[in-house]
């Protein structure tokens, strides 16, 4: 008789089947993202509840609380570094392990659900980091909520509703900070918790992560088998300590950063979003606020949900990019998405500046609905083409996917590294010019 | 492992099937109201409150008219506006907030124009937009001038599309 687990095991045997399939312990098979993120958010919650010690969330009293707790507190900086790289690494890694998930099929029926399930924890991941964004209470806290709460405002119809319930009246001050906080500390941590345990359960419920059909045969359809313990979670462990240390190393050698304090009156040159939104903020600049602010992220959202479908029930062939073909599309449309987004903002850029091709055209036209519907055209065209190339109906929604995915790409990094005073272009390493005053 | 539907029980047959419809109606009917009321109550608690309504008291007295050159601007930090005076000797009280998404302009002497640093759209002396995002002129303060004195009342904020002449203040 084998020797009873210990209640440890049995914890850890609850969340795991008995035994797993020996092949989807390669590494390839997942990449450890989705653990990775778990560590992460572990870690988060943590540190967050350290730091929670020596936090008060007034306008008054919020920076001074984090400045002391850097230059005061023991391992003040190193927890707070922490919390930063973890909460940045975890939208990193969160991102990561949808494409992942993706690129394998993952998504496809019958886990479509736990896509589903993911992408609310994708969302509820960027909103946890975005409330925390605002609690230091210096410069690139308040300004970077300024831009993201003020986008409510182009919402039709609801949007001055909005605006004063997301900011808790016309202005960001004490009521926007209390708010904030209740979600970052509360509301959000309780729902990612509780979200967890159901993307979970749907992985085991799902049987695990998708295989590759040649991997069983009749009599072993997943085939070789292996205890879980000590096959899975020692993988798990170790894949932990690299997170943790990784993290730790960052966190010792670079500051999460501490601007001054809040200035209602002075915004910093350039202000710039969270890396995260950095894609956004590029098309703000480019298009009309209605489409850029509204429009684009609600169809963004839609897409997500609606990809498992638009495949037409295909089941998923448990390789990357579904074959080789696949892969080949996708990294066609890759490679036109860079290239055409790239040229559409160096073209912009005079354009933006000089007088208007067609005065008489409603301005959300002219820089909205028409930027809108050509770009939509490119991407049914790159689908279409994926699927005169002989490519199936997902993989064609693959390159049409990774189209926009270059392209989003494209734009958070033209945000992040080509942009410099007055949100001008700019080489990266190109000093910037003095300012006269 | 396979699971066999347990037994089925004698049920008791119901004396009246329609009163206990109805009344599972009733209840899920219940329910509802009662999570609506929660809804509401959680609405209404979280509402911003009115603002208070001493806002008469914010009229910013900026100076002589003299002090003021024609063609230049002068920034008023704690009142978050900038007291133009047009070329024509006119003046204008423009709000420094950016009207896309509420950053704070700079005034930039050199190319005599307000560029906003979150997202590129600038303004001209006049708060005209030059180049968008921005969907509208820059906001603006009324402008009163008495006895030879420049006021600004930042308690009424002026929304407007674009520039026009009538929005000017002469002496």
């Amino acid at each position: 008789m084998p020797p009873r687990p210990s209640g440890f095991s049995n914890l850890v045997l609850h969340l795991h089947p008995r035994v797993v399939p020996a092949e989807s312990l390669r590494f390839s098979r997942t990449l450890g993202l989705g653990g990775a993120a778990l560590v992460l958010f572990l870690l988060l919650a943590v540190t967050g509840t350290l730091l929670l010690v020596s936090y008060e969330p007034s306008p008054e009293r919020a920076y001074g609380t984090v400045q002391a707790l850097v230059d005061e507190a023991r391992f003040g900086a190193l927890v707070r570094n922490a919390h930063h790289w973890s909460a940045n690494g975890l939208v990193l890694v969160a991102l990561l392990h949808l494409l992942r998930v993706f690129y394998r099929g993952g998504h496809l029926p019958p886990r479509r659900g736990n896509w589903w399930v993911g992408a609310a924890l994708l969302l509820l991941t960027v909103a946890s980091a975005f409330t925390g964004y605002l609690l230091p209470w210096d410069q690139l806290a308040y300004w970077a909520v300024t831009i993201s709460t003020g986008m409510l405002q182009y919402v039709p119809i609801a949007g001055d509703l909005l605006l004063r319930a997301a900011r808790g009246g016309a202005e960001i001050g004490p009521a926007t900070l209390a708010r904030f906080f209740v979600l970052h500390v509360a509301v959000l941590p309780i729902a990612t918790l509780m979200l967890l345990a159901f993307h979970f359960w749907l992985v085991r419920k799902n049987g695990g992560v998708v295989l590759p059909a040649e991997v069983g045969d009749h009599a072993a359809p997943r085939g070789l088998l292996v205890p879980t313990s000590p096959g899975l979670t020692q993988r798990e462990g170790v894949a932990a300590l690299v997170v943790l240390a990784a993290v730790l190393l960052l966190s010792a050698v670079s500051d999460a950063p501490l601007l001054a304090q809040a200035n209602p009156g002075l915004s910093p040159n350039p202000a710039k979003a969270p890396w995260y939104f950095m894609g956004l903020q590029e098309l703000l600049v480019h298009l009309h606020p209605l489409f850029a602010a509204v429009l684009l992220p609600a169809l963004a959202l839609g897409l997500l949900v609606a990809l498992p479908s638009l495949a037409g029930g295909e089941a998923p062939t448990g390789r990357w990019f579904g074959s080789r073909r696949g892969a080949r599309l996708a990294l066609g449309a890759a490679l036109a998405g860079t290239l055409l987004t790239t040229l559409a903002i160096l073209a912009d850029e005079p354009l933006r500046r000089a007088p208007p091709w067609f005065p008489w055209l409603a301005p959300a036209v002219r820089s909205g609905l028409l930027p809108v519907l050509a770009a939509a055209g490119l991407v049914a065209a790159i689908a279409g083409l994926a699927r005169r190339r002989g490519g199936s109906r997902q993989e064609a929604v693959q390159a049409a996917f990774t189209f926009l995915l270059a392209a989003v790409v494209v734009l958070t990094l033209a945000g992040l590294f080509f942009r410099g005073q007055g949100m001008a272009l700019t080489m990266p390493w190109a000093s910037p010019p003095t300012e006269p005053r | 492992m396979t699971v066999h539907p347990p037994p089925a029980a004698p049920q008791p047959t119901p004396a009246s099937p329609e009163r206990r419809a109805f009344v599972g109606r009733l209840w899920k009917g219940l329910g509802i109201l009662a999570g609506l009321e929660l809804a509401w109550v959680t609405a209404a608690f979280l509402a911003p409150r009115k603002e208070g309504t001493g806002r008469a008291a914010a009229l910013v007295v900026a100076g002589p008219v003299a002090e003021f050159t024609p063609a230049s601007v002068r920034p008023f930090p704690a009142g978050r506006f900038y007291l133009v005076r047009l070329a024509d000797g006119g003046f204008l009280a423009l709000s420094s907030k950016c009207t896309h998404l509420g950053c704070t302009v700079p005034w930039n002497e050199a190319s005599r124009t307000f560029p906003c640093p979150c997202h590129a759209s600038t303004f001209d002396l006049r708060g005209e937009v030059l180049s968008p995002p921005a969907p509208r002129a820059l906001d603006l303060f009324p402008v009163v001038i008495e006895g030879g004195i420049v006021k600004v009342d930042t308690s009424r904020r002026v929304e407007r599309s674009r520039f026009e002449a009538s929005q000017v203040t002469y002496l």
